[in-house]
């Protein structure tokens, strides 16, 4: 469009999306110079030729302490586990390093797709390790800690030497090692624009037929018997009146036709505040707000081990030890409940002890 | 008003308060929820005996007594006072409507912070889906952030970089429309085989809002961004994973984009992005980056981790295509749908949703019998630009297996695929983007499943 060319002649017609509207450009009073302190503070982005990369250095070795510290609690200690976010590491090979292809993403019998399978540049590693890692402190890296762990990351993928130090003078140079660095394509009609010369008109087009269209269908897919109540009871996730109902997936499906079956109801709702349901302790409820909010609830479970083990498991081995439970989650450990460690949790004393307390006392649910 | 349909058989049967006493209505509603449906039949076997054979073949009989309990004993609600005004500063939905809730998949994600829960599409009506029941996705856990404490900051090819207030976005002249938000990632359970039960798994990975913000191109003109050197915006969150998207300047200059802070008549939900939102009309849901802080102006795209390692679609060969954003022509039938029973047969109002982001949905057709042969639905006003657009069809059942499938048509001409179709040019690793048509079978014994034709 020509006329922003004169941007600072105040008044301007624009077209617009649903008709041409008369509308100012220039808003007095309204925003303000940003400071370069500001900008500092908040550009953090590091794009693909590298703009935006802080200046530094970290070694493969440096990087090893960090992920054992900060990262192999979640990702394993080889980036392979696949315990809370899809495995890291593995599914490249020293031939896909020469070529910039992951050649097992053309497998379908190759189980996973890790990130080093896919991703192409590293600038997205650095921006997204910077702007996002570690889980639940997220921005907290040191500039040497972020090239010293993404160093360690490509060095357990083969794709760099345990000698090897990564710093802002040589990512180019790793760029070119990256194993599915020309695995993209922008080719495809799904981008609202023309910046990358797709291909503009759909690649998959449906047919407009009204009249005897295909072959007598065949049923190719459905759900097996034993997933019919994977998702919860269905009578419970739909309304009580309505055209249709929720079956009943609690019990085995009907096997009659509908005329002998003219009676299913739908099920009553759950009556809030019924008696039968427990009052939830004030203390139990204060708890969980603290296991939310000092991201407890990232690596624990009431009822089931994710990471580290469930809340019930704890209540039960450690019961009425609160001290010592104060003493672990500060100072966190391994080896109670199997390798994986348990970083230190930077909580207050006080919000410490109150969950320590409550899971020294039963664990109970709110 | 005399019902002139009285003699037709696809009268729905209604909960048993018809049939039973007080006494007998809390019994079944008990039993029912132990999930004991022989009881409930026992139930209505005893209380329908000593009815006409006739009566008891239709939906909504005259009890023994010659009238609906219902209407012969009036209610609490029509004999006593009822509440006062504003017994709650904010209304909730009836209490009766407890089971439409948005739900979790189980199984999809191992953690709750990074994951997903569905819109109950099922049980949703015409287009613009209720701010509590909004599809989430969040990439590191959500926020109620401080809107006084919220700032915007615009900076890269700008003559000025700029700080913006709360109060200084919402001064701004704005504008309000209504827009669809689909996950790049819906329906991407179905690429290889059926995965999940109903509409709410399936396709929930959607909603419809009337979003009201300031255009970003409007921002943009303020802080003087070089709209020529400018082919790209980054858009960046204020959450832990300050998530970041590349969006097209072509798209920004037509007035499209949004830095949003109304959903439907008030502020957006925490859990959408409270107080600022991008709205990308068209564009895939990742793209709307929530909790919005900063949009940079530049002259490449990004590559950020949601355009390198997640969003990007594995084709046949091994290749992703990157930058995929479009959401493509698409629709389901929402009623009746998975995990759903037709009560009898007889007259149904076949329902769904088409939406498309190229444009405006041009036409819908329904097919019963698997895609052999297709009906034109009707569509439902407002049909609008990159929106949801409500469509119905009436069919009577006649109590044999159908296979009820919708198929959408935008204004570009482009139409929607099967699943073979889409297959056979993206194979089925890709994840993303799946917008094949949807079966749902209908059985004789009423119950609805999830099935993929071959």
């Amino acid at each position: 469009m020509s006329s922003f060319r004169n941007l600072l002649t105040g008044f301007m017609l624009l077209a617009l999306a649903g008709g041409a509207t008369a509308q100012r450009t220039d808003f007095p009073g309204i925003g303000r110079t940003a400071t370069p302190k500001e900008i500092a503070a908040w550009d953090i982005d590091i794009r693909p030729d590298f703009a935006g990369l802080p200046k530094g250095a970290g070694s493969v070795a440096k990087g090893q302490d960090v992920w054992e510290g900060k990262c192999a609690s979640c990702h394993g200690v080889f980036g392979e586990s696949n315990e809370v976010f899809s495995p890291l590491v593995g599914g490249t090979t020293a031939e896909d390093i020469k070529t910039g292809r992951v050649s097992r993403l053309n497998d379908p019998s190759f189980p996973g797709r890790t990130t080093l399978m896919k991703v192409s540049n590293l600038s997205t590693l650095l921006d997204y390790i910077n702007r996002a890692m570690p889980w639940t402190q997220p921005k907290s890296l040191s500039v040497e800690e972020l090239y010293s762990v993404t160093a360690y990351l490509l060095n357990m993928g083969g794709v760099l030497p345990d000698n090897f130090t990564l710093s802002d003078q040589n990512v180019a140079e790793v760029q070119k090692l990256m194993p599915n660095r020309n695995g993209k394509t922008t080719a495809h009609a799904l981008w609202p624009g023309k910046e990358f010369g797709g291909t503009g008109k759909p690649d998959v087009q449906g047919t407009n037929c009204m009249k005897n269209c295909v072959a007598e269908p065949k049923l190719a897919s459905f759900l097996p018997d034993f997933a019919r109540n994977a998702h919860g009871n269905l009578a419970e996730q739909n309304r009580l009146v309505g055209a249709q109902h929720g079956a009943n997936t609690a019990n085995p499906e009907a096997k009659s036709s509908v005329s002998g079956q003219r009676t299913v109801v739908g099920l009553a709702p759950k009556e809030s505040g019924s008696p039968a349901k427990s009052e939830a302790s004030p203390e139990a409820k204060a708890v969980q707000t603290l296991l939310q909010k000092h991201s407890c609830t990232a690596c624990h479970a009431p009822a089931q081990k994710l990471v580290g083990p469930s809340w019930q498991d704890i209540a039960k081995r450690h019961s009425g030890k609160t001290d010592y439970l104060v003493t672990k989650i500060r100072s966190g450990g391994s080896g109670v409940w199997g390798a994986v460690p348990m970083p230190p949790q930077g909580l207050p004393e006080a919000d410490a002890k109150a969950i320590a307390n409550w899971l020294a006392t039963g664990a109970a649910r709110p | 008003m005399k019902d002139s349909s009285q003699s037709g058989s696809g009268r729905l049967i209604k909960a048993p308060e018809n049939f039973l006493t007080s006494e007998g209505v809390r019994q079944v509603f008990a039993e029912g929820k132990r999930g004991r449906r022989d009881f409930i039949r026992g139930a209505f076997a005893a209380a329908a005996a000593g009815v006409s054979v006739s009566a008891a073949a239709q939906g909504n009989p005259v009890p023994s007594e010659g009238g609906d309990p219902n209407i012969l004993q009036l209610p609490e609600h029509s004999t006593g006072l009822g509440q006062a005004v504003a017994t709650d500063g904010y209304g909730k939905p009836s209490k009766y409507e407890s089971n439409v809730q948005r739900r979790q998949s189980p199984g999809l994600t191992q953690t709750s912070q990074a994951s997903v829960s569905f819109a109950p599409l099922q049980s949703l009506f015409g287009i613009v889906t209720p701010s509590g029941l909004h599809f989430e996705r969040h990439h590191q856990g959500w926020w109620d952030v401080d809107p006084s404490k919220h700032r915007l900051m615009v900076n890269g090819l700008v003559r000025k970089p700029m700080v913006l207030t709360m109060d200084e976005i919402m001064r701004l002249p704005a504008v309000s429309r209504f827009h669809f938000i689909e996950c790049g990632a819906n329906t991407g359970m179905e690429w290889g085989n059926v995965a999940v039960p109903t509409a709410q798994y399936s396709h929930g990975m959607l909603s419809c809002s009337e979003f009201t913000g300031v255009p970003l191109v409007r921002l943009l003109e303020l802080a003087g961004a070089d709209l020529k050197r400018g082919k790209f915006v980054l858009a960046e969150g204020a959450d832990g994973s300050s998530m970041t998207r590349t969006i097209p300047m072509s798209l920004i200059t037509s007035g499209e984009v949004l830095v949003a802070y109304g959903q439907n008549g008030e502020m957006l939900r925490p859990e959408n992005g409270y107080p600022l939102r991008l709205v990308v009309p068209g564009v895939q849901g990742v793209s709307w980056v929530k909790y919005l802080r900063r949009i940079e102006v530049g002259d490449m795209p990004y590559s950020t981790k949601d355009e390198d390692v997640h969003y990007v679609d594995l084709m046949p060969g091994g290749l992703h295509r990157q930058y995929s954003s479009i959401q493509e022509v698409k629709s389901v039938v929402t009623t009746p749908s998975g995990g759903q029973v037709l009560l009898d047969k007889g007259f149904y109002n076949i329902t769904g949703l088409a939406w498309s982001g190229r444009g405006k949905v041009k036409r819908v057709d329904i097919s019963v019998d698997g895609g052999r042969n297709w009906h034109q639905a009707r569509m439902e006003g407002p049909v609008l630009s990159k929106c949801l657009t409500r469509f119905n069809m009436d069919w009577v059942w006649d109590g044999k297996p159908a296979i009820i499938q919708s198929r959408a048509t935008d204004e570009t001409g482009h139409v929607q695929a099967t699943y073979r179709q889409l297959r056979e040019v993206r194979g089925t690793r890709s994840i993303y983007h799946n917008n094949a048509i949807q079966s749902w079978l209908v059985q004789e014994n009423g119950e609805v499943k999830n099935v993929q034709l071959s």
